[in-house]
């Protein structure tokens, strides 16, 4: 148990050093380099450029650049912002609260719907309902989510006039409900990629579980049908799900993005966007990065909760 | 061109499971609709827009925002009186060809980086399938946009860029396929033999894994349709005047309560493609490798 904590934690570290490798070579790739802001500088001499250059250990090769790239990343200083000069990692963490709401209301969502559909198509297996849930799911997954964003912009903001069309909050309106009227739209919106795979997850588990012959015994014990389903199949068909929530996690990222800007909704992926479109490159690489080791330390998470969830798996 | 996708496996199967994998397929209603629908769509984007008076640039500010059905312009026209049925034909022939070429490269890329790590199980194995693992861990769009606003935005740089971050998945599930195939006796009497390993990869393993490759490519079609949208829609793939399913989009948002139609159908069409990709794949997996894994 020990050594497989010791050896996952490890294979992330390994991860993070190949995922920060990548994110440097891009770093270098953008146009200008490092030296971008003050290329635009007016005034800026060839010799003051060559001067910031040596200053910031440009001219050294390229090992000894990212040596020190990441050592400055590991002590937290990300560099500052273009746009406002602020710390990179202040910015991001400013943004990081409202992306983390939104995620986390819509896996909510997602979960609750995404279990009971698919143990309704696994318990019903091969019903209409079970066939419509798979076509429903397939043809969710395959929605652009910012086109479903302004189907329900132009459904519940511009024709019936129930929901705002985006924003976090209404200007001088503090209230919890008008926080709840603006975070339903986007909510949905991320929630339904995740609806659609956590239901074919669920369904494919929920299967694999109820032809187990504990299940079996139990409905030969003569339990109630609903005591069975809940308490020997939902509890071990819950199980896997716990990676596939890890999995989906560069999904529901990517998904808040577009949700986010569809919904002009202040978080990581507004503020990525507003980022490149100001060609504020320390912010965006930020971002990318931040993002990569959010992704590695949920699955890492992911991987250690299931062990220590499930007692049937014993790691040497 | 895709409606040969089900005779594509037949070149790698004696006739006889050929002939079941095509019954099984065609038995998947969903499947053969899309199908269907594909050919249909690509159909109407070759032949369409030389059938219209209308050109996909030709403006006519007397005629903007008119409702579709509602005047000549059958599905009606946009902010500068520009056909909106001919745009979205012309902006299908753009997403299409997206849509086929970026599942092109990275399928090749998925399938030699695949190849190549399941072969040499050393550390050569091992550093690329961690590479792969490394790079699935940045969320795509934020990869895609970063990669799309550091180069000039094309229709080959944009092909590149969305095949460069869709090679992962194909490239997991040949390694996979090689181990478990290389030890077979066919891969090891080959190998006694004498074969080179270029050989035995290309000639001995890679037939014998053709069937989950085709499904991985027919689902990225799918895959690369929706990135392009998200990447035009958000402004860094395609660009205006040239138009694409995506960048249709890019400013449909302010017309929301005007002229809806304008978001409404090009986004409409991208499911409609997207969701026939995903059908086809999903039915060729059933055809094709029938006690394989139907988990998701």
């Amino acid at each position: 148990m020990t050594r497989f904590v010791l050896h996952r934690i490890g294979q992330s570290l390994l991860l993070l050093l190949l995922v920060s490798m990548i994110g440097f070579a891009l770093l270098h790739l953008a146009p200008g380099g490092p030296l971008a802001q003050f290329a635009l500088t007016p005034g800026m001499s060839q010799e003051a450029m060559q001067r910031i250059a040596h200053q910031m250990g440009l001219d050294q090769p390229l090992p000894a650049q990212y040596w020190q790239w990441l050592r400055r990343l590991l002590v937290g200083d990300w560099g500052r912002s273009y746009r406002d000069s602020q710390p990179v990692l202040w910015v991001i963490g400013s943004h990081l609260g409202a992306t983390l709401e939104l995620m986390a209301s819509s896996t909510l969502l997602a979960m609750i719907l995404g279990t009971g559909v698919g143990v309704l198509g696994a318990i019903r297996r091969y019903s209409l309902a079970d066939y419509a849930a798979m076509v429903g799911a397939m043809v969710a997954l395959s929605i652009p989510t910012f086109w479903f964003g302004l189907v329900m912009i132009y459904v519940f903001s511009v024709r019936l006039a129930w929901l705002p069309a985006g924003n976090i909050a209404t200007a001088g309106d503090g209230s919890l409900l008008d926080y709840a009227r603006h975070l339903i739209q986007p909510c949905v919106v991320l929630a339904l990629v995740t609806v659609a795979t956590w239901s074919r997850y669920m369904r494919a588990s929920m299967l694999e579980v109820i032809n187990q012959d504990y299940v079996r015994t139990a409905r030969a014990k003569g339990l109630r049908q609903l005591q069975v389903l809940v308490h020997h199949s939902l509890r071990n068909a819950l199980l896997p799900m716990i990676t596939v929530a890890g999995v989906q996690l560069p999904i529901l990222l990517s998904g808040a993005l577009v949700t986010e800007t569809v919904f002009t909704w202040p978080g990581m992926g507004r503020l990525f966007l507003d980022s490149l479109g100001y060609r504020d490159y320390p912010v965006v690489m930020g971002l990318l990065i931040f993002s990569a080791i959010l992704v590695l330390a949920g699955n890492l998470i992911a991987d250690l909760l299931y062990v220590v969830a499930d007692p049937r798996i014993r790691l040497t | 061109m895709s409606g040969t996708v089900a005779d594509i496996p037949a070149a790698s199967f004696p006739p006889a499971r050929s002939t079941r994998a095509a019954t099984r397929f065609l038995r998947h209603r969903l499947a053969v609709a899309g199908v269907v629908v594909v050919v249909l769509l690509i159909a109407a984007c070759a032949i369409g827009p030389m059938l219209s008076p209308y050109g996909p640039l030709t403006i006519d500010l007397r005629r903007r925002f008119q409702a579709p059905l509602a005047g000549p312009h059958w599905l009606g026209s946009d902010q500068l009186g520009r056909d909106l049925l001919v745009r979205l034909l012309m902006a299908g022939r753009i997403s299409l060809t997206v849509g086929f070429v970026a599942m092109g490269i990275s399928t090749a890329v998925g399938v030699l980086v695949g190849l190549l790590a399941g072969f040499y199980r050393g550390w050569i194995g091992t550093a690329l399938m961690r590479l792969v693992d490394a790079v699935l861990c940045f969320p795509s769009i934020f990869l895609l946009l970063t990669l799309a606003a550091l180069v000039s935005p094309s229709l080959a740089t944009i092909t590149l860029i969305i095949a460069l971050t869709a090679w992962m998945e194909v490239a997991r599930v040949v390694q996979g396929q090689v181990i478990a195939l290389r030890e077979r006796d066919f891969a090891v009497a080959a190998e006694a033999i004498g074969a080179s390993d270029g050989y035995i990869m290309l000639r001995e393993l890679l037939p014998n894994i053709m069937a989950p490759i085709i499904v991985a490519a027919t689902l990225n079609v799918a895959r690369a349709i929706l990135a392009e949208s998200y990447i035009s829609y958000l402004g860094y793939g395609i660009q205006p005047p040239t138009a694409s399913w995506g960048n249709m989009l890019n400013n449909a948002q302010e017309y929301l309560e005007s002229a809806p139609w304008l978001a409404l159908l090009p986004g409409a069409v991208i499911t409609l493609a997207v969701t026939s990709f995903n059908f086809i794949g999903d039915g060729l997996r059933d055809a094709l490798d029938p006690r394989g894994d139907r988990s998701a």
